[in-house]
């Protein structure tokens, strides 16, 4: 089997490249097919502490792969609705759902789904050369992996909405200077420090982190009043955690903290 | 280790299906462990409410299939499920699900047959029957839809899809949503704090609630202003109204 995703796990880091560099390392069906097995291996796995996401070649993914999308202006109009329910959705809802922090690294080139896949990421690192392009408009379609619903949250209605109806590209830099992506580094500096972000986390209380990242993400549904529960409820939960005791006591001890993330 | 777990706290009676091999699959032993159970538990007057759980990803996927499909449509005619079923559905005081996981078929039925549902985040409901040749056979066509109502109840029965914790208290099929590590601990909470009012109370309130489902309203209040005058012949109901009026806990005896 060809290898679409390169996983490489150490020190409680699980990397995944996207690995079809030709294409820009944009998604088909196979692909899908090795991401959602590797997904299983982190979710089940507790020494994977956090989840590295980049792309292999000069692009990070340029979305869905036209080529699988043979379209024939004369025949029957393609379900794109499928690959959105069968691969991408669920590929959202995992990331989402992963009681991990996920990083994207954005080496390059985000394009239709391979933008808003890292947009939706909890943590993007790009590349200064890299690039945001919304490109679902110009085909007439709509931004689709998340992206109708975390554009809003990163970018604010407006720039989304101008984002979205344009399918302008956005460079990483300007999407560093509307607070959209975490942080901008020089390209020969990503590998390294989104590695070290990764490592840093792999070391931290997962637990905790995962709970950050669940509070986070029901607050955008939430009331306030729905959101204090959440967070009397999940503080209850982190406050039994093993990480939180080894906290106080290295705190208390004056000496540094050995997490294992439970 | 038992197919069915019984651990009490104070008033409040815990009972775990704890079958995690066969998904605690509810088979003829573990559903009459389940009614005897509650029967020493209805004569018992130290227990005032009771809790039934299951397994942190599962509370019951289901009855045994291996032994439903032994039995044919003699042996079938004469299930002494039914039975089982009525005994459980007997039990006279308040009895509380707390669900974490699946809860599908024979299970779903179960979560259905008691007063109140405190939910994991992680639960789902569903009555997969159809997708088996068969139907819900054990109040699942009835209790749902007099629970969520005939749009979402012929859904699930129909399709066989089960809904989320989130889908299944916007429906009312669930009272509390919470996260799945604390589900029990929050229902075992509220439990304590049922199991604190007046057991005649709880019980003739009980009752009412359950008749709601069988009569039409005029008799429903009939049959409720009944309930409430007999409680006026009750200790506790003098207690509880004076501790209120003096500003104290009541002391209630069950009298």
């Amino acid at each position: 089997m060809e290898n679409l995703i390169v996983c490489d796990v150490q020190q409680g880091v699980m990397t995944l490249t996207l690995n079809r560099p030709e294409r820009l390392n944009s998604f088909n069906d196979a692909m899908h097919r090795q991401l959602a097995g590797f997904l299983t291996q982190a979710e089940r796995d507790d020494s994977i502490r956090c989840l590295l996401i980049t792309g292999a070649g000069r692009g990070f993914c340029a979305g869905q792969d036209l080529n699988d999308r043979n379209v024939d202006p004369a025949g029957d109009a393609p379900d794109l609705g499928y690959s959105v329910e069968a691969f991408y959705n669920p590929l959202v809802r995992r990331l989402a759902r992963l009681p991990k922090p996920v990083i994207a690294a954005v080496n390059g080139v985000a394009a239709g789904a391979g933008a808003t896949l890292a947009l939706g990421c909890d943590m993007v690192i790009a590349a200064r050369s890299a690039s945001f392009v919304m490109a679902f408009s110009k085909l007439g379609l709509i931004p689709d992996c998340g992206g109708t619903w975390f554009l809003p949250r990163v970018a604010g209605r407006a720039r989304a909405m101008g984002l979205a109806l344009t399918g302008g590209k956005l460079s990483a830099e300007q999407a560093a200077e509307w607070g959209m992506i975490w942080q901008l580094v020089e390209d020969a500096d990503l590998h390294d420090t989104s590695i070290a972000q990764a490592r840093h986390f792999a070391t931290q209380p997962t637990y905790g982190l995962g709970l950050i990242k669940q509070a986070l993400l029901a607050a955008e549904h939430n009331t306030l009043d729905q959101q204090l529960d959440v967070e009397r409820d999940y503080q209850r939960l982190a406050g039994r955690s093993a990480d939180y005791r080894e906290g106080v006591a290295a705190f208390l001890a004056k000496r540094t903290p050995q997490f294992r993330g439970k | 280790m038992s197919a069915l777990i019984s651990e009490q706290q104070g008033r409040v009676l815990t009972l775990t299906l704890n079958r995690p091999e066969a998904r605690n699959a509810l088979n003829n032993s573990l559903l009459t462990g389940l009614a005897d159970a509650l029967e020493a538990a209805a004569g018992d007057p130290g227990v005032g409410a009771v809790v039934i759980t299951g397994q942190p990803r599962f509370f019951a996927a289901g009855a045994d299939l291996r032994e439903m499909a032994s039995r044919g449509l003699a042996d079938t005619l004469n299930d002494p499920r039914p039975l089982i079923w009525q005994r459980l559905d007997n039990f006279p005081k308040p009895l509380i699900a707390a669900v974490n996981g699946y809860a599908l078929g024979a299970g779903c039925e179960l979560v259905l047959l008691c007063d109140l549902v405190i939910a994991g985040d992680n639960a789902s409901f569903g009555l997969p029957e159809i997708t088996l040749g068969l139907m819900p056979g054990a109040g699942g066509t009835q209790r749902l839809i007099r629970t969520v109502g005939k749009a979402l109840a012929s859904r699930m029965v129909l399709s066989g899809e089960a809904i989320s914790a989130a889908r299944a208290q916007e429906a009312g099929l669930v009272a509390e949503v919470h996260p799945a590590a604390l589900t029990l601990e929050y229902a075992q909470r509220l439990a304590a704090k049922i199991a604190g009012h007046a057991p005649l109370a709880l019980q003739a309130a009980k009752q009412s609630l359950r008749q709601s489902q069988e009569s039409g309203l005029a008799l429903g209040l009939k049959q409720e202003r009944t309930l409430f005058t007999l409680l006026a012949a009750t200790d506790d109901r003098r207690e509880g109204i004076a501790a209120f009026l003096e500003k104290r806990s009541p002391n209630f005896t069950g009298r």
